[in-house]
């Protein structure tokens, strides 16, 4: 019996061995993350300046929302930091995230891009808008979110599912602008149109270049990388809705967790990433629009020019994206 | 049909003796603990019931829920008839034949094994895509409105399950073969039956426990499956779990309905005793050699090398050099952090792996020894956590898990004053004991399996010459379940490897894993970056794969 006592004994010390040392002692904020991209360069910025250092835990929002529940008081989480507002819209709704009055981040954000009760900051806007085949689509066709449902665009409309977040929150900021009859009557155009749906922007945009449609909505960076990297790629950009509501944007941002242990350095942490200098990382890194207008674009976006972004608040997202899910499982929208 | 050196037929299960029967065994009670612990998060999805989400269940059934349920068995029966056929007739054609190659696809068709499903698809749907290279190219030779079958289909959905998971049944239905007596299948031969109908006839009954168990846990992997069906479109149960989830953000109505995964796991389960059946086919210890491979020639040598070779070379070849090209081009990005990646990974698996085919074969022996319908049951139970997806069965590992560290803090801090933070949430531990709720049905069946093959008969002798149940396990049972074991433990080795969502909400702070390398790329639409670690999975794979090799190649005692 001694073979199995031992192999016994070695298992259970081997299951309790206790977690890895965490590196160096000293001041440090714990980001809980969903976004996993082009923010590096801002995060070590921050350490160079303050000496704290920043650890980051990676995962996906839903998941990262039940670890926070279930840690509660005793989370290791300063920061949430999570794409889509409709997501950080949620994550304050259910408590997780906690006031914050900072002038700075007041003044670096602009209003409709944070939570009107500061538990949350935008922190990068993308816009999802048109995209279509140089070759076979002239501009002049093009005008609206809602035009898409025009007959002309039969068989030739590549989407997203209706489950893809950013899909949820461009439906849902239409819920909000014209309400759930008239989005309801728009998304039953798309439907009509028998869209491709395909998993995946870059995915959508390498459709379109290869004709299996036309024309598809994506959020604009994934065609700044496309560009970035084959400036010949036959696919444009159009600015959706500029006479009329403007184009839907949205944001990846962040906020204090409700139990961080270090508070004023994760406020700092905020304000820091808020700022023009690592806004100008973000934008040049992800190709996002920064949040703070006195960073600029990277010069392949700025190419692209200014355009009229829909001014509702972001937080919108949210609050009618549960809506906006029944809708599309109403009206076949899959 | 009697052989001479084969045991085949009806036999009762071993029993202890009366006497023995009056109190609860050690091993009863160490069954029903295991089955307990293992069984508290299935308690903790299932206990979403309690606050009914009538409004989101009235809006599922108005719009899609009997195309979710219908979906979901079609897919059920896909994945279950596509892993039956290719797993046990590639299977019986390595162990019953020789043709060119079989040598290298006895062991090479294992190597889907170590592919996640989620590569799989992504590499068929870069390649065969209206935008990829075969359809550009097809369109580019014979004109622009050819165009190949949708893959984003019920048919796609089941290619994909098939390939990756046919290897859980020719595993299974390979070792069953192999264990089989020349003798049964000369006597069948002898008896005038050709070798086909021998093999339908006597080699397929008698690997029929093999081959359920194979099947079944590729069903259950088809139930839990998340990432492929959302990859191609196809709508089924699982996906809806997480549209609920994350679109409606209602986690208990989701939760909720992963109840209703676990109700068709249970019928799974159900259906599974009713074909093994109550009749156990036993061997005889003294087998003698192994079935002879019969001699292939001609076209009928050519074709078999040429099915072997379609299968690998789809499941395995095909995304294989996808991710190689991809990979092409990044292999600077996350060298530095690579071989502690690899090394977390392969500490991790080994330790599910060796735990979780601890605890599998405490729990078969206790049903071997007391085949009671309650320790049957609670050993069941606590087996189907495999059918529930991976984040579902993390969160309900997590919610208890939190709970008992919160109530461990508390009585710390109110007994001696102590004030600590979480020790068990964000711990290896949590991690690991979420491997083991996950991948225990697929130790389980698979000893199980190979256990009712042992004759009841060898307890007996063996209690009979004094050695005690606990030295009948480890000098009769473990050695003649050696193969079991060793597919056992590479099947949770490799599972374990793969495995994403549990991984990434329960691990500790600052610990990552290859395939947490994987995600982290993958969700960003980065698949070059994602193919290095990939491509490591794969290779780390093949590990296990090879010793498996090398171990089932030594000489029998």
């Amino acid at each position: 019996m001694r073979g199995t006592r031992t192999v016994v004994l070695a298992l259970a010390g081997l299951w309790l061995m206790p977690p890895l040392p965490g590196g160096a002692e000293g001041p440090e904020v714990v980001v809980y993350s969903a976004r996993h991209y082009g923010q590096e360069a801002a995060y070590d910025a921050f350490t160079k300046k303050t000496g704290v250092q920043v650890k980051i835990f990676n995962g996906n929002t839903g998941e990262l929302f039940e670890r926070l529940k279930a840690e509660g008081d005793k989370t290791p989480a300063d920061i949430l930091l999570t794409v889509d507002a409709g997501n950080l819209w949620n994550a304050a709704r259910a408590g997780l995230l906690s006031r914050v009055d900072s002038p700075e981040l007041q003044a670096n954000i602009p209003a409709r891009l944070r939570d009107p009760e500061g538990r949350w900051f935008g922190l990068t806007v993308r816009a999802r808008t048109i995209v279509y085949n140089t070759r076979k689509v002239r501009p002049a066709e093009l005008s609206t979110y809602e035009a898409l449902g025009d007959p002309r665009w039969k068989g030739r409309l590549c989407l997203r599912t209706s489950s893809y977040i950013y899909n949820q929150s461009l439906l849902a900021t239409m819920i909000k602008r014209h309400g759930e009859a008239k989005t309801e009557e728009i998304v039953r155009g798309w439907v009509a149109n028998q869209p491709s749906l395909i998993n995946g922007d870059a995915k959508i945009l390498e459709a379109i270049a290869a004709g299996q449609c036309d024309v598809g909505l994506v959020n604009h960076y994934y065609l700044a990388r496309l560009l970035a990297k084959d400036p010949t790629f036959p696919v444009a950009i159009f600015w959706a809705n500029q006479h009329t509501t403007g184009t839907h944007v949205n944001v990846s941002g962040a906020g204090v967790t409700a139990h961080a242990r270090h508070r004023a350095q994760a406020i700092k942490f905020l304000e820091s990433l808020s700022s023009a200098e690592a806004q100008q990382m973000f934008a040049d890194l992800s190709y996002e629009y920064p949040a703070n207008l006195q960073a600029t674009v990277s010069s392949l976006v700025e190419r692209w020019g200014r355009f009229k972004q829909d001014d509702v608040n972001v937080a919108s997202a949210g609050e009618f994206q549960a809506a906006a899910t029944k809708l599309a499982d109403r009206v076949g929208y899959k | 049909m009697p052989a001479p050196d084969a045991a085949v037929g009806r036999v009762p299960a071993a029993r202890l003796t009366t006497a023995e029967r009056g109190l609860p065994s050690p091993w009863t009670l160490l069954a029903t603990l295991i089955a307990a612990i293992v069984a508290v998060p299935i308690v903790a999805v299932l206990s979403s019931l309690a606050t009914p989400r009538l409004e989101v269940w009235a809006h599922l059934w108005r719009t899609q829920l009997g195309e979710l349920i219908g979906n979901t068995l079609l897919l059920l029966v896909g994945v279950g008839a596509g892993t039956m056929i290719v797993g046990t007739g590639l299977a019986w054609l390595v162990v019953g034949y020789r043709f060119p190659g079989r040598a290298v696809f006895e062991w090479a068709l294992m190597l889907p094994l170590a592919v996640p499903a989620y590569v799989i698809g992504f590499a068929f749907l870069g390649l065969f895509d209206y935008a990829g290279p075969v359809q550009t190219a097809l369109r580019h030779w014979l004109g622009g409105h050819v165009r190949l079958p949708e893959l984003r289909s019920y048919g796609g959905v089941v290619l994909m399950m098939t390939l990756v998971f046919y290897p859980y049944v020719y595993l299974l239905a390979r070792a069953a073969f192999r264990e089989q007596g020349a003798a049964t299948l000369e006597t069948a031969r002898s008896l005038g039956r050709t070798r086909l109908r021998a093999f339908l006839e006597v080699a397929l009954p008698m690997a029929r426990p093999s081959l359920v168990a194979g099947v079944s846990l590729a069903m259950m992997e088809a139930l839990a499956d998340f990432g492929t069906v959302a990859t191609f479109g196809y709508r089924t149960l699982t996906e809806a779990i997480y549209r609920v989830w994350l679109g409606m953000f209602d986690r208990t109505a989701a939760t909720q309905l992963a109840s209703l995964l676990l109700l068709f796991a249970f019928l799974l389960l159900g259906l599974e005793r009713a074909l093994r059946g109550r009749a156990r086919f036993v061997q005889s210890h003294r087998r003698g050699p192994g079935v002879t491979p019969a001699a292939l020639s001609g076209w009928r040598a050519l074709g078999a090398t040429a099915v072997c070779g379609v299968v690998l070379g789809l499941a395995f070849v095909l995304p294989v050099g996808q991710l190689l090209v991809w990979a092409r081009g990044s292999l600077d990005t996350g060298r530095l952090e690579f071989p502690s990646l690899l090394a977390t990974t392969l500490f991790l698996a080994g330790i599910a792996a060796v735990t979780t085919c601890a605890l599998a074969i405490a729990l078969g022996y206790a049903a071997r020894l007391h085949p009671s319908p309650g320790v049957r049951a609670a050993t069941q139970f606590a087996s189907m956590g495999y059918a529930l997806p991976g984040s579902v069965i993390a969160v309900g590992v997590l919610t208890p898990v939190a709970v008992v560290d919160h109530a461990l803090g508390w009585g710390l801090e109110w007994a001696l004053g102590w004030t600590v933070g979480l020790v068990l949430t964000g711990s290896a531990a949590a991690l690991l004991f979420a491997y083991v709720v996950r991948f225990l049905a697929v130790s389980f069946q698979t000893l199980d399996a190979s256990l009712g093959k042992i004759p009841p008969s060898l307890d007996d002798a063996a209690r009979s010459l004094g050695v005690g149940v606990g030295g009948t396990l480890r000098r009769i049972h473990l050695p003649l379940m050696r193969g079991g074991l060793l597919t056992a433990l590479i099947l949770v080795f490799v599972e374990t490897m793969k495995e994403m969502p549990a991984t990434l909400l329960l691990r500790p702070l600052g610990l990552n894993t290859l395939a947490v390398g994987v995600w982290e790329r993958t969700s960003e639409s980065l698949w070059a970056e994602a193919a290095v670690p990939a491509l490591a999975i794969v290779a780390a794979g093949l590990l296990p794969v090879f010793l498996a090799i090398r171990l089932s190649a030594t000489p029998r005692a």
